[in-house]
């Protein structure tokens, strides 16, 4: 479980987050929303440890996040699937390869039917050989998705995840998290799509999380 | 130290996937090659001079015959006291192991080549010659020398194995500037090893960052550099020693009196010695590869 404790954080700037205190509990589903520019992408980095709070702190499992050794960041990040905004691939390799990577870096055999299915999943299946430059937003967001959850990690982090799909395939990405939710996932996803916030919640219970003014609230019925 | 044992055991093992994950490195990789080899082919000389220079250091040191000639010259009714003098005197010199007057038949023998066998020895004043033999840490010659002066005036000291001292030292000498220059070599390996691969590493930040976001752990990508830069450095250190040591087996094969120049070759069991090098390349390359790696990576949170 993640957990923030009065939590701030600044780039050197003036503060961007201030005093945030939040518990991400196992099997949870958020939304955190927010205009461009709040924070959403920060306080994503901030629950994986590729940044560190510049005041109170992050835990993982009561564990401090600024605690954990090299090796450590790199376990707890195999537990956490993480749709980053800008996907971020080796353009080298194909887009097998690519959703199967952290099954390769942590020494597993990443071929098979899984890569098959996650890749079925998703729609990707006739993509499997092309390299990432050559395919759309909507395409690299989805095997980022594929990627993300190829170690079936116990939390599930999206950033923007349908800043370039159509309604359609936002809406069956958001299937695909609320699929892994109900299988006991924890989820959050980063995201200015009212739309999506509301069709999200008129399935699952979803709690919605609004960046406003570098503090986090809780948001009720205005949205 | 076990640590990183392992990860060589690893490294060669390999890791055709983990191979994959860095994007072909062409050129940092082509100077790491070349300068492997051309480094290993300096190293092939290096180690022959160091080599001959030893040899011939102990050839000469050998050749300093532990022995020296007291020559004396007297008028003839004082000669026999004089040398039985000189022979008192070396018997109580420490480093003397013996000492012996040459008898008038040897040193007629000696002079025979020069004067022919009809030389009336008797009727010259042909200096009496005595023959001495050190012992291993050898004799103070300037205090015997004036010793024979203040007590025997005739004897001469002729120490004619002393100029070779000099050279000796000076084999010593190339022996040890051709091990610096090893050392240097490999010191220069090293560091042209640690920027190619630090040039490769920052034309890779990307994939680094990436790699660090998915969870891979940071032995795990080092590795995929390490061994690319290792197998370079290994393949092109063999290519360079197997040159090296082509030229030196080609060298043209002079005669004895070469000397110097027919020792520079390496002999028997010695032509073992080049092959390390390769090896050592490698390790050097591992170590050096493995450092920049870290480096980079403990930037990274
Ligand atoms: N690495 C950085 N260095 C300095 N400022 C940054 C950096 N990353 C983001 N910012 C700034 O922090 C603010 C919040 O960024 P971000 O978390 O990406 O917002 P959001 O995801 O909500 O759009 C923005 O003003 C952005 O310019
Ligand atoms: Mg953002």
């Amino acid at each position: 479980m993640i957990e923030f404790q009065n939590v701030a954080y600044n780039y050197g700037g003036g503060e961007l987050l201030t005093d945030i205190s939040l518990r991400l509990p196992p099997g949870s589903f958020h939304f955190l929303t927010g205009p461009s520019g709040a924070g959403k992408s920060t306080f994503l980095k901030l629950c994986y440890g590729e940044l560190h709070p510049t005041a109170g702190r992050v835990t993982i499992d009561a564990h401090d996040m600024r605690s954990l050794s090299r090796d450590d960041v790199a376990a707890m990040r195999r537990r956490i699937g993480v749709v980053h905004q800008d996907c971020q691939f080796l353009d080298h390799l194909p887009l097998a390869e690519n959703v199967a990577l952290p099954l390769t870096a942590s020494g597993r055999d990443a071929a098979g039917a899984d890569l098959d299915d996650l890749l079925g999943w998703v729609g990707l299946k006739p993509l499997a050989s092309h390299l990432p430059p050559s395919l759309s937003g909507g395409e690299r967001q989805r095997a980022a998705l594929a990627r993300a959850v190829i170690m079936s990690p116990d939390v599930i982090l999206a950033d923007e995840p349908t800043g370039n799909l159509d309604w359609e395939m936002s809406v069956r990405l958001l299937t695909l998290l609320m699929e892994l939710n109900k299988m006991g996932k924890t989820i959050l996803i980063a995201t200015h799509d009212m739309n999506l916030i509301r069709t999200a919640k008129s399935q699952v219970p979803a709690r919605v999380l609004r960046i406003r003014d570098r503090r986090l609230q809780l948001a009720g019925s205005d949205l | 130290m076990k640590a990183r044992a392992a990860a060589l055991g690893e490294l060669l093992a390999g890791d055709r996937s983990a191979d994959r994950i860095v994007p072909p490195t062409g050129f940092t990789a082509r100077l790491t090659s070349f300068t492997a080899g051309a480094m290993a082919f300096l190293a092939v000389f290096a180690l022959a001079l160091s080599i001959a220079s030893g040899r011939l250091a102990e050839r000469w040191s050998a050749a300093l015959a532990q022995t020296a000639t007291i020559r004396i010259s007297a008028p003839p009714e004082q000669m026999a006291a004089q040398t039985a003098k000189v022979l008192d005197i070396l018997k109580a010199t420490p480093g003397v192991a013996s000492a012996r007057a040459l008898s008038d038949d040897e040193q007629k023998k000696l002079l025979e080549p020069w004067f022919g066998p009809d030389l009336p020895l008797d009727a010259l004043p042909v200096p009496r010659l005595i023959d001495v033999r050190e012992t291993g840490d050898g004799f103070d010659a300037d205090g015997l020398k004036n010793r024979l002066a203040a007590e025997a005036p005739g004897a001469v000291l002729d120490d004619h194995t002393r100029w070779r001292r000099p050279l000796v030292a000076a084999a010593d000498r190339l022996r040890l500037l051709g091990l610096v220059s090893i050392l240097l070599i490999g010191g220069a390996t090293a560091a042209m090893i640690t920027l190619a691969a630090n040039a490769a590493l920052s034309a890779n930040a990307q994939v680094i960052r990436v790699l660090r976001l998915i969870g891979a752990r940071d032995a795990y990508i080092a590795r995929a550099f390490v061994r690319r830069f290792t197998l370079r450095a290994l393949a092109g250190a063999a290519a360079g020693t197997v040159a090296g040591m082509a030229a030196v087996a080609l060298l043209p094969a002079t005669d004895e009196a070469g000397g110097f120049l027919t020792g520079l070759g390496f002999q028997g069991l010695g032509w073992l010695w080049p092959l390390l090098i390769p090896p050592l390349a490698a390790i050097v390359s591992f170590a050096a590869t493995r450092a920049a790696a870290f480096h980079t990576l403990r930037r990274l949170t």
